[in-house]
């Protein structure tokens, strides 16, 4: 295993996963399986290559700072799990 | 009508709309039969919108006898679920969407409706088009209409499947590794893939921003390419869409193969293809040298390690795409959280399915401190060199062919086990993902009564190749007309 669990643990808290106990093992065995896998990218002669950035080479493009939608935020929030006065509800964050 | 209208292509579909031999109500009306007949044995839709199609059907006849109709007026089709459609369900096949109705159209969902076409419904697919068998997706499996018992490959296996099993003559989809070819491929329609920032991303639902692009499956290279007119071309709303003039892809499939050059991989048809497939793949080869071709090899000297390239980029994108998925402003969210870690870490730990969650812990890892050089940093490296090698070759070819996927399709929950076994089956596709370019499956074979597919990548820009060089072996073969014995 080129993971062990502390460590698959540490990536599930980062990325804010919750993992049952039925799925912990599977994950550690699958990921590291993952791991080894792409670990033959290091034998790649990469000195002096840059890396990819755009595959067609093509610059971030920008725009005017100018307002181009308009305010539908009370249609937005009909997908919100839980709203009160045009705000996201979530639990107390400041005791 | 000489034939049942669930038979004929979208090009013949368009000429008898215009003759008047059958009006759009009931050419909708035709297929949505079929789709209530065979839909649920496939599972290959999420929803179905009848009563919508029925109304824009209506509408499309109205606009018919008024003249001044769009080009794809009254022409029915599905979307793959990952586009955002105004009022109707996009789950993208997880259960973190389950209930979401998007507030816009995408860009794809609304030109093709100002074209004019009428939406049938939006299909089934792997979890976030992360997999390469439908096994992933929260609404089950869809069943290949060759085989019931076997995959339709995926990611875009319930558009893949419709489309094989004549419940719609075309449908969008999207590719960020091989999900609109691989599944075209094992089940014996057309797909293609547009070069990168050809169609526009906007409300496509992102997996791998520098990987993803849209296209659509077909029955035959002139659908693609009366499609692809309509949904390419600039959108101001996708940052990564380019500005790069839309030719008329329709009027480019007159031209003759004659010298056309077209690069053979060697590497293509070592070991790790199935033998029968490669005998297949090699007919086709030798159809397009009847017809003029020229037939060189070239070598990709880095493709080897293309998919542990893709697996390093594609997962480091979905990573930071998928953060967005939090359980406060849309999508699904846990029940009676502690605090708010707590909500974040079990909305997304129900929210998202296991595959998912695999993919986006690789990409929280090689993007973590200490680890990004070795990996992300490195990944993008041998991805230039990757591209490289496509840019050199096609200094000395038109088109590289070989074939799509390995094998024909595969057993449901033969792969499921191993996740490197099932992402080796995009070995042959990915490599045009990580360099931006356009490819295309067509139909070459059967197997064992199992479709394989001939793969066609052309430069940059050079959908016109690939589009003209499927369909001149179309009209050479008739692979693309074969259908599943159930679904005549």
């Amino acid at each position: 295993m080129s993971l062990d669990k502390d460590q698959v643990q540490h990536i599930a808290t980062l990325a804010r996963l919750s993992l049952a106990d039925d799925e912990f093992a599977e994950t550690v065995d699958k990921l590291s399986r993952i791991v080894d896998f792409v670990d033959q990218l290091s034998q790649a002669a990469t000195a002096d290559v840059v890396p990819m950035a755009h595959p067609l080479d093509a610059a971030q493009r920008l725009r005017s700072d100018q307002v181009t939608e308009p305010n539908i935020r009370d249609h937005v929030q009909e997908n919100a799990p839980s709203t009160g006065n045009g705000l996201y509800l979530v639990p107390k964050v400041i005791e | 009508m000489s034939q049942a209208l669930h038979t004929l292509t979208l090009t013949q579909l368009a000429a008898g709309l215009e003759r008047g031999e059958f009006s759009s109500v009931e050419l909708a009306e035709a297929l949505l039969g079929r789709i209530e007949a065979h839909g649920q044995t496939l599972n290959a839709f999420v929803t179905v919108t009848a009563e919508r199609a029925l109304a824009a059907a209506k509408r499309a006849d109205d606009v018919r006898s008024e003249g001044g109709a769009g080009v794809l007026n009254g022409l029915p089709l599905v979307h793959k679920d990952i586009f955002c459609t105004r009022d109707v369900l996009t789950t993208c096949g997880s259960r973190m969407l389950e209930n979401f109705v998007s507030p816009y159209d995408a860009t794809v969902v609304e030109r093709l409706a100002d074209a004019g076409a009428v939406v049938l419904g939006k299909t089934n697919m792997d979890e976030f088009a992360m997999g390469s068998s439908n096994e992933t997706s929260y609404f089950g499996p869809v069943r290949n209409p060759w085989n019931l018992d076997c995959s339709p490959g995926g990611s875009s296996g319930g558009l893949a499947a419709a489309v094989a099993a004549r419940l719609t003559p075309a449908a969008t989809g999207t590719d960020t590794g091989g999900s609109i070819r691989q599944p075209a491929a094992l089940t014996g329609t057309v797909g293609l893939k547009p070069t990168y920032g050809r169609v526009s991303r906007y409300g496509m639902i992102a997996f791998a921003s520098s990987l993803d692009q849209a296209g659509v499956i077909t029955r035959c290279s002139a659908d693609a390419a009366l499609l692809l007119g309509v949904m390419a071309g600039f959108d101001e709303r996708d940052s990564t869409c380019i500005d790069h003039p839309v030719p008329d892809y329709v009027s480019a499939l007159s031209g003759s193969l004659k010298g056309l050059r077209v690069g053979i991989v060697r590497q293509h048809f070592d070991e790790g293809l199935d033998a029968q497939t490669g005998v297949a793949v090699k007919d086709a080869l030798a159809v397009l040298e009847s017809q003029g071709a020229i037939l060189t090899e070239v070598d990709l000297p880095n493709l080897d390690l293309s998919v542990p390239t893709y697996y390093v980029v594609a997962p480091a994108e979905c990573s930071s795409n998928l953060s967005r998925f939090d359980g406060v402003r849309f999508g699904h969210r846990a029940e009676n959280p502690e605090d708010l870690f707590d909500l974040y870490c079990r909305s997304r730990g129900e929210g998202f399915g296991a595959e998912v969650k695999r993919r986006i812990m690789t990409g929280t890892y090689v993007l973590s401190a200490g680890y990004y050089d070795a990996y992300y940093l490195k990944a993008q490296q041998v991805r230039q060199l990757i591209a490289d090698d496509f840019r050199k070759a096609f200094a000395d070819v038109d088109v590289i062919a070989g074939p799509t996927a390995p094998t024909p399709a595969f057993k449901l929950g033969d792969k499921t086990d191993d996740p490197i076994t099932m992402y080796l089956n995009d070995i042959y596709t990915i490599g045009a993902n990580l360099a931006g370019l356009p490819g295309i499956s067509t139909p070459c074979g059967l197997v064992d009564g199992l479709p394989v597919g001939l793969h066609l990548v052309g430069p940059h820009w050079g959908e016109e190749i690939v589009l003209n060089c499927a369909h001149q072996y179309e009209q050479q073969t008739d692979w693309h007309q074969a259908c599943p014995g159930d679904f005549q």
